[in-house]
């Protein structure tokens, strides 16, 4: 297991460097640059020399990466020149509603993924087993943003049973965050459960087909046993690395289910430094996010380890 | 027999839908077996051996079509809830499989799967059923058995798997185990200690017992009864030592005859039988071994021939021309 | 094992009764394709209203003989905002596959085929663009670049380029070692002759498949982004912004949030289909979804 993990954190530094790298290199695509972006009308020669100067914006491209990735590495991901808040604390102070959206999210995702697909590998061919998977497919070409109205129409607007937008710190009324999460959740859960589902209810299909279900049937095992213990852990492992890839786009679908449910969450301060043209704060968030989720991959790759002891063996 | 036997299969036949057609993977087969007694039931891969013991523990396809009864322990196996069959699977009715390497969960612990089949039918709490799932590790031949527990599968070699496999088919004392060719995966070396391993437990326990092969070599010194099956159908039946002193199925001598024998000299052709089985999804109309049998003539090629107990001592055979028990000495 | 291959036989039943039913769906999918496509091309020659032209005292209406389906909320007809809306997702969606397909198609043929330090380079190259999550890239990128129809079809096309690369490659990598590859080669033909007589016809059928599939999330990514007010700036119509527009008046016309809506689910959902349709196709596994 540490030789394993070891190999994959060989490979997590370069990866994490070419990232920091390429968000460093996106940022000098602005036209003009940082000093004429942030002086705006006021820019006259003069100031734009001085600022360019303070900010080091006069040095090699080079140098200016190797400055800032020093600083980075100290936590200092640079200060917002509209708000004055730093980058890090704007960032740590947003970072828990995205979790919360986001865990609160996936557990929808597979609440609702899981048992279908349990219940059309069984009922595989079946009348219940073509719904569902067509249910499904349309469901993918569904995007959250139209989900999004959809709920919103349904139970803010129809029946005025959840808040379409706002939010209460946890802290202050534990229901009232709760009830505030309900519909963002349940917006992304939308975009996350037909993958989820396609994909344990292949692999469901054929490890119900395997020999120790024959074995496990022969046992005398109730039938609730040997779906959710026998066939659910073997056929799970495409179901992580799915959980793993759709975490890019539960980053994105969060970005605009923040933005439309007004939840003040990371997605919502990213787009709002690209309304308030802060390119500071932009480019700060985009480096912590895409580090982010490629940390999150590394731990992902360590969870089929925990799911199947050939690979925790080294006998893959 | 003074008792009804505790198993008795009467007129099973099994349909398979396939692309090219109905399959009939067994075609209307009796068999008997009595408490404590041994069927050995002998035949080439694709024979219906297999099919015939899913259909026993009903764990056949679900688009497989079964007819004809199963009465085990005076209950018709094909009319019981399911909520039955599982009680029924475990106490009642163990299985064996062919291949250690698949039979067991490779993600579950060995105790898991030891143990949980204790809780389900024997009422146990957890430690006394890891405290028995010991003893019966330890009784099928593992070393360090507590160890054993905690381990996975694929730390086990092939040899120890089946071991596992016959503790957690023992665990809950069967009144009949099926062994599904439970050496055939197997090293040959361990494939005697297994055969052994079965054997010895069988006589200790005096449960009956279904062993399933494609040699007839394992069969021999094993079992009170051989059951010979040819493309789905029973073609000779006989208590063990009749059948090997007065064998009368062509197709029986030729089975035999495929075995290495040990005092043959080194490099001698095996007496391969020739020719392949014939197609289940085209039945012939005469005797399904007519076209692979020296001894074939018209009248096997037009009828099939029934399976009989015309001059056997004991026994039944399924031939128009049998062999004359002289001719299996020379063979 | 003896039990007759059962598992081979049920796999070979299930999916030919599936296809067939496939085949009216698939021909339904098409048909929306072109009905979209030919009314984006001609729009200009089609009777309807201009798409920005207000009309203050018709706001919302209902559907009426001068408006098919009825105006939105600054009094516009909504038909010709859906069209003209169509213009711009069918534009962004198949030109920026273009893009993603021809370079990454050609790249992951190049490596799989090469094999070496161009594979070793073009897979890590992959690697790294697909660490970001798609969305905030796309983001990043244009809030640098600037929002236009130009710039928006570049960088979602750059974005694309790593999935087809991937694609591209692993066929070529199955298809390299093939008897036809290996005797086109004994024979003497050039690398390019290799490439381009043998091994694209091969590539280019499961490439077709996934351009669809790419266009569908392309579609799906540029009305993201209008709906953000991230994507074509207005007044030019985009199905993402008239959602966004008609978002403001769920509670008393619901419609106008619906029906590009609609429009825009069916359009992503043909393409979805037939692209799925064509790479069921070209997958030999049966049952894989």
């Amino acid at each position: 297991m540490a030789r394993f993990v070891g190999r994959r954190l060989l490979y997590l530094l370069p990866v994490l460097l070419a990232v920091s790298l390429l968000t460093f290199l996106i940022a000098s695509l602005l036209p003009g640059d940082l000093a004429y972006a942030i002086l705006g009308d006021q820019a006259t020669p003069e100031k734009l020399a001085a600022l360019r100067a303070k900010m080091g914006l006069d040095l090699p491209i080079w140098q200016r990466y190797l400055h800032w990735l020093w600083d980075v590495l100290q936590g200092d991901l640079g200060r917002s020149f509209r708000t004055g808040e730093l980058v890090l604390d704007a960032v740590l102070d947003r970072l828990p509603v995205s979790i919360e959206l986001m865990i609160m999210a996936e557990i929808m995702g597979l609440l609702i993924g899981i048992p279908l697909a349990i219940l059309c590998a069984v009922k595989n061919g079946s009348a219940i087993d073509r719904f569902f998977t067509g249910f499904a497919f349309a469901n993918l070409s569904l995007p959250s943003f139209m989900v999004a109205i959809l709920l919103i129409f349904l139970f803010a607007v129809q029946f005025n049973w959840l808040p379409a937008t706002g939010w209460v710190p946890f802290s202050e009324d534990p229901v009232g965050n709760l009830r505030s999460f309900v519909l963002p959740a349940l917006t992304l859960a939308f975009a996350e459960w037909p993958s989820l589902m396609r994909v344990l209810r292949s692999d469901m299909i054929a490890t119900l087909q395997e020999d120790y279900i024959a074995m496990a049937k022969a046992k005398g095992l109730r039938p609730a046993r040997i779906l959710l213990v026998h066939a659910l852990k073997p056929s799970s492992l495409t179901l992580v690395t799915i959980t793993g890839i759709n975490i890019g786009r539960l980053i994105g679908g969060a970005l605009i289910v923040e933005t439309i449910f007004a939840l003040p969450g990371i997605g919502r301060l990213l787009v709002g430094a690209i309304y308030a043209r802060d390119f500071i704060i932009l480019q700060g968030v985009v480096l912590f996010v895409a580090a982010g989720f490629v940390i999150v991959n590394f731990i992902v790759d360590m969870l089929y380890g925990v799911l199947d002891p050939r690979i925790r063996h080294g006998r893959a | 027999m003074t008792n009804p036997p505790l198993l008795s299969v009467e007129g099973v036949s099994v349909e398979l839908p396939t692309p090219r057609g109905q399959l009939l993977a067994v075609d209307k087969v009796d068999l008997e077996v009595a408490a404590g007694r041994t069927l050995g039931v002998v035949g080439e891969s694709g024979c219906g051996k297999t099919m015939l013991s899913r259909a026993i523990l009903q764990l056949l396809p679900k688009k497989a079509a079964l007819s004809g009864r199963i009465m085990f322990d005076g209950q018709d196996m094909v009319q019981l809830s399911p909520e039955a069959l599982r009680r029924l699977r475990g106490p009642s009715l163990a299985v064996v499989f062919q291949n250690p390497m698949t039979s067991l969960n490779p993600v579950l612990t060995i105790g898991t799967q030891l143990i949980e089949t204790l809780q389900a039918h024997m009422g146990m709490a957890a430690p006394a059923a890891a405290k028995r799932g010991i003893e019966l590790l330890a009784a099928v031949g593992i070393p360090a058995p507590e160890q054993r527990l905690r381990q996975y599968p694929h730390q086990l070699s092939g040899g120890m798997r089946q071991r596992v496999a016959i503790a957690i088919a023992l665990s809950c004392e069967p009144k009949l185990l099926i062994a599904d060719e439970p050496t055939t995966a197997l090293d040959v070396t361990v494939q005697a200690q297994i055969l052994d391993l079965l054997a010895r437990e069988q006589q200790r326990r005096h449960m009956a017992m279904i062993l399933i092969t494609h040699d007839l070599g394992v069969v021999a010194g094993r079992t009170d009864e051989v059951a010979v099956m040819y493309a789905g159908r029973v073609v000779e039946r006989a208590p063990t030592t009749t059948l090997f002193s007065h064998m009368r199925m062509p197709y029986t001598a030729a089975l035999l005859a495929a075995i290495p024998k040990l005092d043959s000299p080194p490099h001698t052709a095996l007496p391969a039988i020739a020719g392949r089985p014939p197609d289940p999804t085209r039945p012939l109309r005469g005797c399904s071994f007519a076209p692979r049998c020296s001894r074939a003539d018209d009248r096997c090629q037009a009828a099939k021939p029934p399976l009989d107990t015309a001059d056997h001592i004991g026994g039944q055979y399924a031939c128009w021309h049998p062999l004359q028990p002289a001719a299996v000495a020379r063979a | 094992m003896a039990v007759l291959e059962i598992d081979d036989d049920t796999a070979l039943v299930a999916p030919v009764a599936k296809r067939r039913k496939l085949g009216g769906l698939f021909l339904c999918a098409v048909a929306w394709i072109l009905l979209i496509g030919l009314a984006a091309v001609f729009a200009a020659f089609l009777p309807i209203a201009s798409p920005t032209d207000m009309d203050m005292l018709g706001k919302r209406a209902p559907p009426s003989a001068a408006h098919w389906l009825g105006t939105d909320s600054l009094g516009r007809d909504m038909l010709s905002r859906l069209i003209y809306g169509a213009r711009v997702s069918l534009t962004v969606g198949l030109l920026s596959s273009v893009i993603g397909v021809t370079v990454g198609g050609a790249l992951g043929m190049l490596a799989g085929y090469f094999r070496g330090r161009l594979e070793t380079f073009t897979v890590g190259g992959v690697d790294v663009l697909l660490a970001f999550p798609p969305l905030v890239f796309l983001l990043a990128v244009l809030a640098y670049l600037g929002q236009t129809v130009l710039n928006i079809t570049l960088v979602i096309g750059v974005l694309s380029i790593p999935a087809f690369t991937r694609v591209a490659r692993a066929v070529t990598l199955s298809l390299s070692e093939r008897e036809f590859v290996v005797a086109a080669r004994a024979l003497g033909a050039t690398h390019s002759r290799i490439l381009l007589r043998e091994l694209l016809p091969n590539v280019s059928l499961p490439l077709v498949a996934f351009f669809l599939l790419g266009v569908a999330v392309t579609i799906v990514v540029e009305g993201a982004l209008s709906f953000l007010g991230l994507g074509v700036p207005p007044p030019a119509p985009s199905w993402g912004s008239m959602i966004a527009e008609g978002r403001e008046s769920l509670d008393i016309a619901p419609w106008l949030a619906f029906l590009p809506a609609g429009t825009m689910f069916i359009t992503v959902l043909a393409f979805n289909i037939v692209g799925d349709t064509l790479r069921a196709l070209t997958d030999p596994r049966p049952g894989a979804l």
